[in-house]
């Protein structure tokens, strides 16, 4: 069975929530106080990313850059070559949305250890409407050569997450969402880049989540079992690298997947798992997430429902899906 | 350190780069002619006497750090690299081709000595702020400079703004620029193209210390250097006005050559000019 605690309380109505950049933020001091080569650089949002934590802690180690997420990066990439570790935040929208091409060259070409932090990522950001809401990130930064691409799925999670691209000593990119979301891990949950984790066992098919997704997947099985689906859930909190390993052992046992993201899934991480399955072991595939469309202005909670983000919604769809494919066969 | 040169073996160092570009273009068969020749004369000073390094320790921890905005003039970055023995001269005709640490474009983790990518214009500068700032402010590493070679038509990009109101706020007195200021870009004359005058009064309103400079008079370029590290309250900026393809006088001030090779016959008559520094010397005079 899964050595991946799950909180006891998940499928409860009192489930604990908390924005995921909260754990980034808590999880970026005590990286701080670790490590004192770490700075932090943000784009006039410090509160709102939950960068003020390390700004309190550590004045003189904060850089603000103002509304410039060109600059933002660069002048991260020119510390970096220092022999800081820089940590930049914004929102995705702009951070990697407006200076991916900096990031290109100046961290991953060059090879510079910074990290990227893209918070307010998925439709959850809400009233903002589009322009706010980042689904092109995963895709985005997930081509990029050096690259690691993380989505932690909640805020102990992402607080884990950051210690550990702290020390990973590359470029590395981690998204957040912006509000409340359910707690599904416990602090005794491990986390290490680059490693799936199976939270639930089935043997009808895997649904595969990063990010938020997970949560909503752990719904979509819960409510599956009513059915008498036994479906198995892998949490994929590092987008890349994959742990293909862990992906392609559960998809063996299954032999239908799902995958499910708060992004846009062509080239996001549905579209990794696709080209992982197209070339290892072609596989049905059903990809929930934004489907080649922007998002709108709601309350998170109708936008989740809105556009089939929600346990319930993907729970039906998982139905469907598996009525009408059969499994894949080779190899069982 | 190093032994030291005077002025006129600089000049005549600068000859020498200016020959190592023609071959080098000229081998490769691509590659920018008009900015590296422009810049021969600053990075002569800049290699040979302005920069604390050391070409047998690149990553010596008391260095200077010398980043190079404009990617595509790297033609002399790597030509003075190879005079100033950070490698073998033969190298610099592997410019460009496969296989070698002498990319089109500079990467840094292929040739040491490097302290940078670059090629996407304007992102240079926000670089050498952000090692400034470490220096200043995290190391408080006060004897240390960064120099940043940018061109003038980069100065169209948005970046370049970003990071010159950063480092004025900043005042990030360890980061001397030099902007080639040669009126040059792809599609035609910076002023005609985007202008970018009042150049001094622009770098003047971010909070820089100006200076404006021959970029061809090699004592020039070391005053400018030394009055840069001199000031202590601002970032400096040396706008170093150039003539592009300098010293190719079939070359000079025609911005057709920003972004092409000499073909053989043009290397031929570049060197012979170069070599005989436009017919007023024998190439038995030349001695270097």
């Amino acid at each position: 069975m899964s050595d991946f605690p799950l909180n006891e309380d998940l499928f409860s109505d009192e489930v604990t929530q908390e924005p995921i950049r909260a754990g980034f933020g808590r999880g970026l001091k005590t990286a701080g106080e670790a490590n004192p080569l770490i700075v932090a650089l943000c784009a006039d949002l410090t509160d709102s990313t939950q960068m003020s934590l390390f700004k309190a802690a550590f004045p003189e180690r904060f850089i603000e850059i103002g509304i410039a997420e060109q600059n933002l990066v660069t002048v991260a990439s020119g510390l970096a070559r220092a022999g800081k570790v820089p940590f930049t935040s914004s929102y995705a929208a702009f951070s990697p949305g407006r200076n991916w091409e900096q990031i290109r060259t100046t961290i991953a070409l060059n090879n510079q250890p910074v990290k990227i932090i893209g918070s307010h990522a998925g439709v959850s950001v809400g009233p903002d409407g589009a322009t706010h809401q980042m689904l092109e990130d995963i895709a985005l930064m997930r081509v990029i050569p050096n690259m690691v691409v993380i989505a932690p799925g909640d805020s102990l999670e992402a607080e884990r997450a950051t210690q550990a691209i702290a020390e990973n000593g590359k470029p590395s990119y981690m998204r957040l969402a912006r509000e409340k979301t359910p707690i599904f891990s416990t602090p005794d949950s491990p986390f290490e880049i680059g490693k799936a984790y199976v939270l639930r066992e089935g043997h009808d098919i895997s649904l595969l989540g990063t990010g938020t997704m997970t949560y909503q997947l752990l719904k979509t099985a819960h409510l599956l079992e009513e059915q008498g689906i036994q479906a198995e859930v892998v949490h994929v909190p590092t987008v890349k690298p994959l742990d293909e390993e862990t992906i392609l052992q559960s998809i063996r046992k299954t032999g239908r997947v799902l995958t499910a993201e708060e992004a846009q899934a062509a080239g996001g991480f549905g579209g990794a798992v696709a080209e992982l399955l197209g070339e290892k072991l072609p596989t049905p595939l059903l990809r929930i997430g934004m489907k080649d469309r922007f998002g709108e202005s709601g309350e998170p909670d109708e936008l989740l429902d809105y556009f089939g983000l929600t346990g319930e919604h993907i729970a039906e769809a998982t139905k469907k899906f598996i009525d009408t494919t059969s499994r894949y066969h080779q190899g069982f | 350190m190093r032994e030291q040169l005077t002025i006129t073996q600089l000049q005549q160092m600068a000859n020498t780069l200016r020959e190592d570009i023609i071959s080098m273009l000229e081998t490769a068969k691509s590659g920018h002619s008009a900015g590296p020749l422009g810049l021969a004369d600053i990075f002569a000073a800049l290699y040979f006497n302005i920069l604390h390094i050391d070409p047998k320790n690149p990553d010596w921890e008391d260095r200077d750090i010398f980043l190079l905005s404009n990617g595509h003039t790297i033609p002399v970055q790597y030509a003075a690299m190879a005079e100033a023995g950070f490698f073998e001269k033969e190298e610099l005709l592997t410019l460009r081709k496969l296989g070698s640490r002498l990319q089109g474009h500079p990467e840094r983790q292929r040739l040491p000595g490097l302290e940078n990518t670059s090629g996407p214009l304007g992102s240079g500068l926000s670089q050498g702020a952000g090692y400034a700032y470490a220096l200043q402010y995290l190391d408080k590493v006060l004897h240390r400079f960064v120099y940043v070679v940018m061109g003038d038509g980069e100065l169209d990009e948005g970046n370049v703004w970003e990071a010159a109101m950063f480092a004025g706020k900043n005042k990030l007195s360890q980061l001397i620029v030099f902007i080639d200021r040669n009126n040059i870009q792809i599609d035609g004359n910076t002023e005609d193209i985007m202008p970018l005058e009042d150049l001094r009064g622009k770098w003047e309103s971010f909070g820089w210390h100006v200076l404006e400079i021959d970029g061809h008079n090699i004592e020039s370029i070391i005053d400018a250097a030394s009055m840069g590290r001199a000031i202590t309250n601002r970032p400096t900026v040396v706008i170093a006005h150039t003539i592009p393809g300098k010293g190719v006088p079939f070359m000079e001030y025609d911005y057709k050559w920003h972004g092409i090779a000499p073909n053989s016959e043009q290397a031929k008559a570049a060197l012979e000019k170069l070599r005989t520094l436009d017919g007023k010397i024998t190439h038995e005079g030349m001695g270097v």
